[in-house]
């Protein structure tokens, strides 16, 4: 049984129709072709589909579809500007070589951006708590943390 | 080499900013037309003979457009290296990621449910789980018609008089290590689409690390599916991970393809993380037996190592992972005696691939840990041991290798110095430092007959160039090392140089990603169109600027005469003159690089690659005695690259390798009870984590390898090889014991300890 559903997408009032059993994930994915959002395990154990809900990142494979009725969602392909300008932190991530496969790369962003949009300079130790949700296989994570850092002085 | 304006340089990685913004499509992200969803079915039972298999009502759902079963893959159709392994199993199955059935569907959740309603009938049988159980006469056979468990693949090295050299050693040191399953954990799962034409030619959407030998394979299936003469096209979507995952093409590619041949329409096989656990190729797990000897002066007098390797069910490229297990087993450290053996043996288990190192890791833990211990033996500072056995340029090694450039000395001063190696060695309070070195091949390798990677340089009207290379990009970034190296030779922006690298169509042929080769022979490969295309360039400017092509020079896409800074022509203008005159050339250039490297001879000897690549690690920890909880307190990484193409990158890889490294030491493992995983969960298997990271330094020691382009090696996989013993060797040094077997977990730490103070009691 479908329902409708209305919330603010990437600055976007959305109304659509939805199965309540439906994740955040299968309706940005499947549904709405945001495709930036990954699935890395589709159960709440890597951080691939990080997306931002209400200003808290927020694993978006286990958040029942009806309960962003009304809120406000940030995915990867949100946070660039409109003319097309990429936002400090995808720069920092490109110059810093945070990105490998870069299938990690969206999720972590996200999770980075809503530690930047709470706290405009967070420590090393708070910057690993924001992405220890997030398992990136490449990287190491070394150049990762530079990135956030970086995005984060130039503020 | 001094005025490098792209080489040597910190250059993003040119994938990143359609990787940053969420652009890059993934196979998990690629829909075609049509498309339909397939599923698979997989064994219930690690061994057993299906006794009943019941597709009907699966067939009868709505929403299913094919169900299929090995009745449907050509009868004695085999994969793998040893051709071992049906596609679709019947008869017996032999693990637990067996294929059974397939669905194809409308969607994944249909696919799903209708593999729900397949009925399988199964008669257990007793299983083989443990190698050196299956080595034993009277175990169960897995292969039947193999006669033994063992496999038909003797790897054997023999290098000088080990028996003598026995005879002649002041010190000798025996022991047994072993290593854990461990697997890849590509953050992207595996995945393909397959897609045929009206007349059956084949698409294959793929994360393939090797497009051209799939390509073959592929086209031996259509073969065996009757349909001669096809034509396969290999596209590789962004590949989320590799590290060695995707060497060989597997059951259900060859699933998807059937399935698309029975729908008309093209089918997608993207696993989920449960298969991608389950269902891909791990890292096998060995055990080691070793013995090492050295004189009154510590000179290494032999090394006799005899191993057996858990192949798993069927056969890949795991099973032969004991021919790079020879590289550190013959030519880590000057040693003028050698004897190697290995086995490969069939178990009941998931069947091994290998994985970044191929071997090297599970070869250097128990040489790097035995190493140690003779040193003990010996009384001489490991380190001292390590210098005074290091390899040196101009070498030949028992195996016959031939050294070029060797920083290994280099590497392993810059360990003892950013260590404190001398301050901290042996000082006792739960702290200990460690360290181990490393050998891999950096100049490719000769595994297949040819070791070689094409490209295609054209140019278009605006002096742009588009680079079209064999080489796959798997996230390491040979983009972007391919971009530089074309830029810097043309001396053009990097922005003006595109490289085109995931369609066997427009692509020229490539052996694969394998073997750290790609910045070295896709490099080289690179460098060679580059330098054709840049003497054509100069030979048309030369008419246009009335000048000897000697005397002219490209900068910032500029070709100006040498002698007269007035006489310039943009390359844009230039290309179009030749493009809009009466009588018109294009241009394009294109070269074939196959390094002068060597296939092993009948008994593995033979200078497998034209360079080898060093490094050495070294690492200081703290042991908590109550918990046997091991913290990291410094690592320093130092690898001999030759030269670093692009910084950034290179300790990209380093840093990565290292952590991947770090996994294996202190904790993944993939448990395996009697052929069922019990651990196939990022929750229970445990990569590491953003938390796990230590203090690292990567440290780049420069040797300018003369085969090299620009003077690089190969970095991809040597990262990880040395970290287990160089932390299980800082443990030994912290508190007296000595993990054998990876990975090295708290409890192994803790019950060590208690048994040394329960023998210190006695
Ligand atoms: S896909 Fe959501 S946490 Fe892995
Ligand atoms: S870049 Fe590959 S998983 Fe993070």
């Amino acid at each position: 049984m479908k329902r409708e559903l209305t919330f603010i997408l990437n600055g976007e009032a959305v109304t659509t129709e939805v199965d309540p059993q439906w994740t955040l994930l299968y309706l940005l994915r499947e549904v709405l072709e945001l495709t930036g959002t990954k699935e890395g395990c589709g159960y709440g154990e890597c951080g691939a589909c990080t997306v931002i809900i209400d200003g808290q990142a927020v694993n978006s494979c286990l958040f029942p579809v009806m309960e962003v009725e009304g809120k406000r969602v940030t995915t990867i392909e949100g946070i660039t500007s409109k003319d097309g300008s990429m936002h400090p932190l995808q720069t920092a991530f490109i110059n810093e070589g945070a990105v490998q496969c870069g299938f990690c790369t969206p999720g972590m962003i996200m999770s980075a951006k809503a530690l930047l949009d709470a706290k405009d300079k967070p420590t090393e130790d708070e910057i690993k708590e924001a992405i220890e949700g997030n398992l990136c296989r490449c990287t190491g994570y070394v150049k990762i943390i530079d990135a956030i850092k970086s995005a984060a002085g130039g503020r | 080499m001094n005025n490098l304006t792209i080489v040597g340089k910190k250059i993003p990685k040119r994938d990143a900013p359609l990787k940053a913004t969420g652009s890059a499509v993934y196979i998990q992200d690629l829909k075609i037309p049509g498309m339909l969803h397939g599923k698979i079915l997989y064994s219930k039972y690690p061994h057993a003979r299906i006794t009943g298999l019941d597709t009907s009502m699966a067939e009868k759902l709505p929403g299913v457009r094919a169900v299929v079963t090995a009745s449907d893959m050509p009868a004695n159709f085999r994969i793998g290296v040893m051709k071992d392994n049906p596609p679709l199993k019947t008869g017996k199955v032999l693990s637990i990621r067996d294929e059974i059935a397939a669905v194809a569907a409308i969607s994944p959740e249909i696919a799903e449910e209708a593999l729900s309603l397949i009925k399988v009938e199964y008669e257990e049988l007793p299983g083989t789980f443990d190698p050196l159980e299956a080595m034993k006469e009277g175990a169960p056979l897995i292969h039947e018609e193999a006669k033994s468990n063992i496999l038909k693949m003797p790897w054997k090295l023999v290098c000088g008089d080990v028996e003598a050299a026995k005879k002649e050693s002041a010190f000798i040191v025996e022991d047994t290590f072993s290593t854990p399953w461990v697997t890849h954990c590509c953050l992207g799962t595996s995945g393909c689409v397959a897609q045929l034409d009206a007349k059956n030619n084949l698409t294959l959407y793929s994360n393939t690390q090797i497009p051209s030998l799939a390509q073959n394979d592929y086209i031996e299936a259509l073969n065996a599916f009757g349909l001669k003469g096809k034509r396969v096209r290999i596209v590789q979507s962004v590949i989320g991970g590799a590290f060695g995952s995707k060497l060989d093409t597997y059951a259900y590619e060859y699933i998807a393809i059937l399935l698309a041949l029975k729908t008309r329409k093209p089918v997608k096989i993207v696993f989920s993380r449960e298969e991608e656990f389950f269902a891909t190729s791990p890292r096998q797990c060995t055990i080691t037996k070793i013995s090492h000897g050295c004189d009154k002066e510590g000179r290494l007098t032999f090394r006799e190592m005899e191993m057996v390797l858990d192949n798993g069910a069927y056969t890949s490229w795991g099973a032969t992972t004991p021919s790079v297990m020879m590289l550190p087993i013959s030519s880590l450290y000057k040693v003028p005696n050698v004897k190697y053996v290995a086995k490969c043996v069939y178990t009941n288990n998931t069947y091994s691939q290998a994985m970044r190192g191929y071997g090297n890791p599970q070869a250097t833990f128990a040489i790097e840990s035995s190493l140690d211990q003779l040193a003990e033996k010996a009384g001489i500072d490991p380190y001292e041991l390590r210098l005074k056995n290091a390899n040196e340029p101009g070498e030949i090694t028992p195996q016959r290798f031939k050294i070029t450039s060797c920083g290994m000395k280099e590497c392993i001063d810059e360990v003892v110095k950013r260590l404190d190696w001398k301050g901290k060695k042996g000082k006792g309070g739960n702290r200990g430092v460690g360290m181990a070195s490393l050998i891999h091949v950096g100049g490719g390798a000769r595994v297949y007959k040819s070791d070689g990677c094409g490209t295609i340089i054209k140019m278009d009207d605006f002096g742009k160039v588009d680079v079209f290379t064999g080489a796959s990009d798997i996230g390491q970034g040979s983009e972007t090392i391919i971009a530089q190296i074309v830029a810097e030779v043309l001396g053009i922006p990097i922005d003006d140089v595109n490289v085109i690298n995931n369609d066997t169509d427009i692509c020229p042929w490539d052996v694969g990603v394998h073997a750290s080769r790609t910045t070295f022979v896709a490099g080289n490969a690179a460098l060679g169109a580059a330098k054709k295309i840049k003497a054509q360039i100069l030979e048309i400017a030369a008419k246009l600027l009335e000048e000897e092509p000697a005397s002219l020079d490209i900068k910032n896409g500029v070709v100006f005469s040498v002698k007269n800074s007035e006489k310039t022509i943009p390359l844009g203008k230039a290309l179009r003159k030749l493009h809009y005159t009466l009588g018109g050339n294009m241009l394009m250039a294109e070269y074939f690089y196959d390094p002068a490297n060597e296939n092993f001879d009948k008994e593995f000897k033979g200078n497998l690659s034209v360079s080898y690549a060093y490094g050495a690690h070294g690492v200081e920890v703290e042991v908590d005695r109550e918990t046997g909880k091991v913290k990291i307190l410094n690592y320093i990484a130092a690898h001999d690259v030759g030269k670093a193409i692009n910084p950034m990158l290179l300790e990209g890889q380093i840093y990565g390798g290292g952590l991947m490294g770090l996994g294996y030491a202190l904790g993944e493992k993939m448990i395996y009870e009697k052929g069922y995983l019990k651990n196939g969960n990022f929750l229970d298997y445990k990569m590491p984590t953003v938390k796990d990271i230590p203090p690292v330094q990567a440290v780049i020691v420069e040797t300018d390898e003369k085969d090299g382009p620009f003077g690089a090696k190969g970095i991809g996989e040597p990262g990880l090889v040395p970290t287990a013993p160089a932390i299980a060797n800082a443990i030994y040094d912290a508190v007296g014991v000595r993990i054998k077997d990876l990975p090295i977990t708290p409890e192994k730490v803790l019950a060590a300890l208690r048994e040394k103070e329960g023998q210190t009691h006695k």
